[in-house]
């Protein structure tokens, strides 16, 4: 049985509606005028321009050329996120030491806490225009996200098998290897193709500050007003969004859950 | 000498007395059973000798050495001469029985082999031959998980036997089989140590078994050493005073894989 | 005795996945023109560094903290404004897409008739259109629509998590127990009472606590939807790095950071003081 609602929480509720109403007024929104024949007929007439995608071979070999480049991208950032992420999960797991712990954890905070496109920004003024700044900027955030979750992971599987190992003599990297890493790579497996699932839909976006792929090409389409192609290039980011999302999942069943 | 204490006492962290006063020498190819109730010492008393434990007092000689004033690498190769086989084998449940059982050798590989071998194992014959003592040589292949306690149990054997140290030391190594699988485990472990001269220290719950397959009981309890004979010297009154008001207590449960857990972070 | 086998049976599979692994390595490298060195080259190494070295101090003057603040609050807005529209879409998209009012199903266990779920697949294919599509993408093409401003950023926000809210509503609804709804139907009550009195009951608090996470990731979404001029935070980070502002972006980075911590608290305590 439920506790009765209290007076607290009815007042909460009321500061959740305030809160919106507000926010709808800070905003300057006018629902109404947006909802008007007028813009809604201005707003159907830009929909009608996307509703006859751009199909010509020459369009779909940029389109295509654009996909790889975003799957590129996507798939080498998480990959490099994996390996920075590990690396920097092992001190941040506490293994060497107290002094490497809390350095690593600061690292890894910092490189999460700054979004995927900021670090694309930056990357884009430190590295040039072009995927290679937005393949850097997935993997430096992504690191941060996957060496805080790898680190969870280290820190929660069982010591037994290593120690096992180190007691008949073993070094710490083969124990690693043979007492850690067969429990969790599952796990770091899963955090990784999860990872993945979310870059690809970044890295078609990236480009909107010039970081390659997909997005680049849709940004300039929708810069020139030509809906059409925009309309294909976003069909791609569809077909490329739910592919991975499928590839990833069957990974996953494969290797994870089994 | 293969081992050698004297006056070894070992005190856990919370203050509470585990051993005190443990004299003891094992001759090398020597075969003994640790026999006493549960929460003795038993366990302690092995850890100590397998060097996952530090004494608090006395003296500790293994193979010729004192364990604690080697500097580290020094003690892990002399910890690569020892084998200890767990009561529950700490096996990864998705490592395949061949790299767990191969992990053995890993103290005498160089890493380069060692990361090698987790890419292919590279000594399938000698894992194959580790496991056949044991009848489990068509589980080469499967994983961990895929088998059940007594299974897992001699997975851990096999792992020492290919490990072939100069020193067993078995923890309850039989506590998960039915009481004809174990005297049969164990006479193979007999077996092994004696043809091959290795020392063998066994830690038993079952007094028969200890009594048929050993030639030297050691009896323990509340952290002392009662008695030290063959086992037609053992008197059934020395027994008695050995398991004297003892605790019913749970059968040792087999050794089960944990299962594995996925959670999928959010946002 | 038959020689035993000293084949690894793994060998193979193992082999043919690395190869396709290193297959695939190569284009996606050459792809992605991965090349970390570059950030070292002594060039960009001090352009970065100069740009850096202005991060400390953030800019605090007073004008800017008035714009900050500002920005800070329409990021704020914009989130709550856009799940606020989103529940609205989602709601009634996740009634049409979910099997849980099914009226042909209550006598055929649970399964809704061949039709029946026919008839539920476009509004499910428009929800995986809907989130499947980036919110980012979805606000440059209002900010094209309606121009600049945190209006777009609402829209797409909206558009974006309706699609999330919708899903994941239609799945808490099958995952409730049937038999209070099928009795209240089968009762001769409509759908929509049903549906009040047999369902929302159970499923209200699964619902309000995924809310209360979206709404917590809708904040950091608005926070990048200001790159393509959609308002908010984004949009002075973008500017201020186009004009090598280090100090001010730095400054925007701390209260964005700030900005997470303090939806990441709300969220805790909505979600203890409404469960």
């Amino acid at each position: 049985m439920k506790a009765p609602i209290r007076w607290p929480t009815y007042a909460l509720l009321l500061a959740l509606l305030l809160a919106v109403v507000s926010s709808f007024h800070f905003l300057g929104i006018d629902l109404s005028a947006l909802a008007s024949g007028d813009s809604l007929q201005q707003m159907g007439l830009y929909a009608a321009g996307f509703m006859r995608p751009d199909f010509s071979p020459g369009h779909l070999k940029a389109i295509t050329q654009g996909a790889l480049e975003t799957l590129a991208m996507s798939a080498m950032g998480t990959l490099l996120a994996a390996l920075l992420g590990l690396a920097l999960a092992l001190p941040a797991a506490g293994r060497f030491g107290a002094l490497a712990l809390h350095l690593s954890r600061l690292i890894l905070n910092a490189l999460r806490a700054i979004p995927e496109l900021v670090w694309a920004a930056l990357m884009v003024l430190a590295a040039g225009l072009g995927p290679n700044a937005g393949t850097l900027a997935l993997a430096l955030h992504t690191a941060g996200v996957l060496g805080r979750l790898f680190a969870e992971t280290l820190e929660n599987a069982p010591t037994e098998p290593a120690d096992a190992i180190r007691l008949s003599g073993g070094g710490a990297i083969s124990a690693f290897c043979y007492g850690t890493l067969p429990t969790v790579w599952p796990q770091l497996l899963a955090y990784s193709l999860y990872r993945w699932e979310n870059n690809i839909r970044m890295a078609s976006v990236l480009g909107f500050v010039g970081a390659g792929g997909l997005g680049q090409m849709l940004y300039v389409s929708l810069s020139l007003f030509q809906e059409a192609q925009a309309a294909s290039v976003i069909l791609a980011m569809l077909l490329l969004v739910l592919a991975v999302d499928a590839l990833s999942g069957w990974a996953r069943q494969r290797w994870v859950s089994h | 000498m293969s081992i050698r204490l004297s006056g070894v006492g070992l005190t856990h962290a919370n203050g509470q007395a585990a051993l005190s006063a443990i004299d003891l020498q094992v001759n090398p190819g020597e075969r003994l059973a640790i026999i006493g109730p549960s929460g003795a010492g038993k366990t302690s008393l092995l850890r100590l000798l397998a060097t996952a434990l530090q004494p608090s007092a006395g003296q500790l000689e293994l193979l010729g050495q004192t364990p604690w004033s080697l500097p580290t690498r020094a003690r892990q190769r002399l910890r690569a001469r020892i084998g200890l086989i767990h009561q529950a084998p700490p096996l990864p449940p998705r490592q395949r029985v061949v790299t767990s059982v191969l992990a053995g050798k890993l103290g005498q590989w160089s890493l380069a082999r060692g990361l090698l071998n987790l890419l292919h194992p590279l000594d399938i014959p000698g894992a194959r031959e580790a496991l056949a003592r044991l009848d489990l040589a068509d589980k080469l292949f499967q994983r961990c998980d895929q088998l059940s306690g007594g299974q897992l149990q001699r997975i851990g054997i096999a792992r020492v036997l290919y490990q072939a140290p100069e020193l067993i030391l078995a923890d309850e190594p039989v506590s998960a089989m039915d009481p004809v699988l174990a005297g049969h485990t164990l006479g193979v472990l007999n077996d092994e140590a004696s043809q091959r001269g290795m020392t063998l220290l066994a830690s038993l719950h079952a007094v028969d078994l200890a009594l048929a397959h050993f030639p030297r009981i050691i009896g323990i309890r509340e952290g002392r050493i009662l008695f030290d004979l063959p086992p037609a010297q053992i008197s059934q009154a020395q027994l008695d005073a050995l398991y004297a008001n003892e605790q019913l207590q749970p059968l040792p449960s087999s050794p089960s894989p944990a299962p594995l857990c996925i959670q999928i972070p959010r946002c | 005795m038959l020689k035993p086998d000293h084949h690894d049976p793994a060998a193979l599979p193992r082999l043919l996945l690395t190869l396709l692994a290193l297959l695939l390595l190569w284009p996606g490298l050459h792809l992605s023109e991965l090349n970390p060195a570059v950030l070292l080259e002594p060039n960009n190494a001090a352009n970065m560094g100069g740009f850096l070295a202005d991060f400390w101090p953030p800019a605090h003057d007073r004008e800017f903290l008035a714009l900050l603040g500002r920005a800070t609050l329409e990021t704020l807005a914009i989130a709550t404004a856009g799940m606020a529209l989103a529940l609205l879409i989602a709601l009634p998209a996740s009634l049409l897409a979910s099997r849980a009012l099914s009226l042909s199903a209550i006598h055929r266990g649970g399964r809704p008739a061949g039709w029946a779920r026919l008839a539920r697949w476009p509004v499910r294919g428009l929800l995986i259109v809907l989130r499947s599509v980036p919110e980012i993408v979805w606000a440059l093409l209002f900010v094209r629509a309606v121009g600049l401003g945190p209006t777009a950023g609402v829209l797409a926000i909206a558009i974006t998590y309706a699609g999330m809210l919708g899903k994941v509503y239609g799945e808490i609804f099958e995952s409730q127990d049937p038999r209070p709804s099928h009795a209240l139907q089968a009762a001769g009550s409509g759908r929509l009472l049903a549906f009040a009195y047999g369902v929302l009951p159970s499923a209200s608090a699964e619902m309000l606590s995924y809310t209360v996470y979206r709404w917590e990731c809708a904040i950091r979404a608005s926070v990048i939807m200001g790159f393509v001029g959609a308002g908010g935070l984004g949009q002075q980070i973008d500017l201020s790095m186009r004009m090598f502002a280090g100090g001010e972006v730095a400054s925007m980075l701390l209260t964005f950071l700030a900005l997470v911590l303090l939806a990441d608290q709300i969220s805790r305590l909505l979600r203890t003081r409404l469960l």
